[in-house]
């Protein structure tokens, strides 16, 4: 049972479109832990290791090649902003793991700068994550997590790593940056998994 | 009653405000007593919820000011004037309003007392908030480590703490350099974050200072920027970015 704040009304944008607890946002906030890394198309990879050791590479020019798609989604953010309708182009994530033989049940995402998160493998599959590098028709900017990031919008976006480099699929769940200290192994922002316990 | 707190959990706490003071035109500090608050590290934030009374609620986070002090918290919020919380918690809510919360929240963003190295605290506008738990935490813990404090603001009104900032450079190793943006005092410049003020108002890289920067976006894009041109570890460098929290 919540505590009535007294004179409280609240501006309620956003209705049925937003998970609780979260507030409309129309500019695009960035939150990283650390300088934004300067990262080269020149020299970017991104590698799927699975749980066998097993890698897949590819380079900028091999990833640019792949069959890309449009993607139209609401973001939510665990600092209470999201935003409705954002435009994104990005690579699925079927896409890159068509021809990936693994039994993990989970994904260790880890990006340039030292950045990781965890994620449930399934999560990634049946169109539901992307790696995307473009943003409202424009190539990802570096403070966004350009060239490239994990795109994964049913999730809070700390899961949707940017200057993402690579996966590493786990036959066991590990916990990642944010994960360690206290934010949730999972995030669904309907369930407002914002915290260990939540 | 405070609710009793689950292990491993982060429960909704219910606060009351002892008191409040303004520190500008804008900005109110909170100071709250929260029974069962678990103590909390220099840096980490707090989220704080209102509700309506038909059930509808809002949320949004706030970075505590206080260095760790028992169940006593201090919250400093800038005003967004068309916000939703931010107008509530500045304007409307009094003495011995209760006020849900939880936390304390964020453990990256965090300067522990027990810490050698020289402290670099950036800040921009209200980014000081969390940075000013770190330099209070300092006294608290009567640490030695010196403390430089470049502090970016649009004008001299806009300062938050500048009274005790003042007494503390006095009291402690504490040294601030204040940037303006749009107004400067009588004789001083204004300008942005530079190479050149990196260079005289931080420690060099040779000291391999702890760095703290908290501000909006572009502030502190630009001051990460520089501190790593000027030669400091990327890795030593913690961020902690916000946009206005309305």
């Amino acid at each position: 049972m919540s505590v009535i704040s007294r004179g409280f009304s609240g501006r309620r944008r956003g209705g049925e479109k937003l998970p609780p607890g979260q507030y409309l946002e129309t500019g695009f906030p960035v939150l990283s832990a650390g300088p934004t890394p300067p990262v080269q198309t020149a020299t970017w990879q991104f590698t799927i290791t699975t749980e066998t050791g097993e890698q897949q590479r590819w380079d900028w020019q091999q990833f640019m090649s792949l069959p890309a798609e449009q993607i139209t989604t609401d973001i939510h953010c665990v600092t209470k902003w999201s935003k409705l309708g954002t435009h994104w182009r990005g690579v699925s994530l079927d896409t890159l793991l068509q021809d990936v033989q693994t039994s993990a049940g989970y994904v260790m995402a880890r990006s340039y700068g030292g950045y990781t998160t965890n994620l449930p493998l399934p999560d990634l599959r049946d169109g539901k994550a992307w790696v995307a590098y473009e943003y409202e028709g424009q190539p990802l900017h570096p403070e966004h997590g350009g060239p490239a990031r994990l795109l994964v919008p049913h999730l809070y976006l700390w899961k949707s790593a940017k200057w993402v480099t690579g996966l590493d699929l786990m036959t066991h769940d590990r916990r990642g940056f944010w994960e360690q200290l206290g934010y949730h192994d999972y995030g669904d922002p309907w369930r407002e998994q914002r915290y260990q316990g939540d | 009653m405070a609710r009793a707190a689950v292990p491993g959990r982060l429960s909704w706490l219910v606060s009351t405000l002892a008191t409040s003071r303004d520190e500008t035109a804008s900005a109110r500090t909170l100071v709250l007593d929260v029974p069962g608050w678990p103590g909390h590290q220099a840096g980490q934030h707090v989220d704080v919820k209102l509700t309506a009374e038909d059930g509808y609620s809002a949320q949004r986070s706030y970075s505590i000011a206080s260095a760790p002090d028992g169940s006593s918290l201090e919250l400093t919020v800038q005003r967004i004037a068309d916000g939703e919380v931010s107008p509530y918690l500045t304007e409307v809510l009094g003495p011995g309003d209760p006020l849900e919360l939880r936390g304390p929240i964020g453990g990256w963003f965090v300067w522990p007392p027990g810490s050698a190295a020289p402290l670099l605290l950036v800040a921009g506008g209200s980014g000081i908030v969390p940075l000013m738990s770190m330099i209070r935490s300092h006294t608290v813990n009567k640490s030695k480590v010196p403390v430089r404090l470049i502090y970016s603001l649009r004008s001299p009104a806009d300062a938050l703490y500048a009274p005790e900032l003042s007494e503390r450079t006095v009291a402690s190793p504490l040294e601030v350099t204040y940037l303006y943006t749009r107004t400067a005092p009588t004789g001083m410049p204004t300008g942005r974050i530079n190479a050149d003020i990196i260079d005289t108002a931080a420690w060099p890289p040779s000291d391999k200072p702890a760095v703290f920067i908290c501000g909006p976006t572009g502030f502190v894009e630009a001051a990460a920027g520089l501190l790593v041109a000027a030669g400091h570890d990327p890795a030593a460098i913690k961020t902690e970015r916000f946009g206005p929290t309305s």
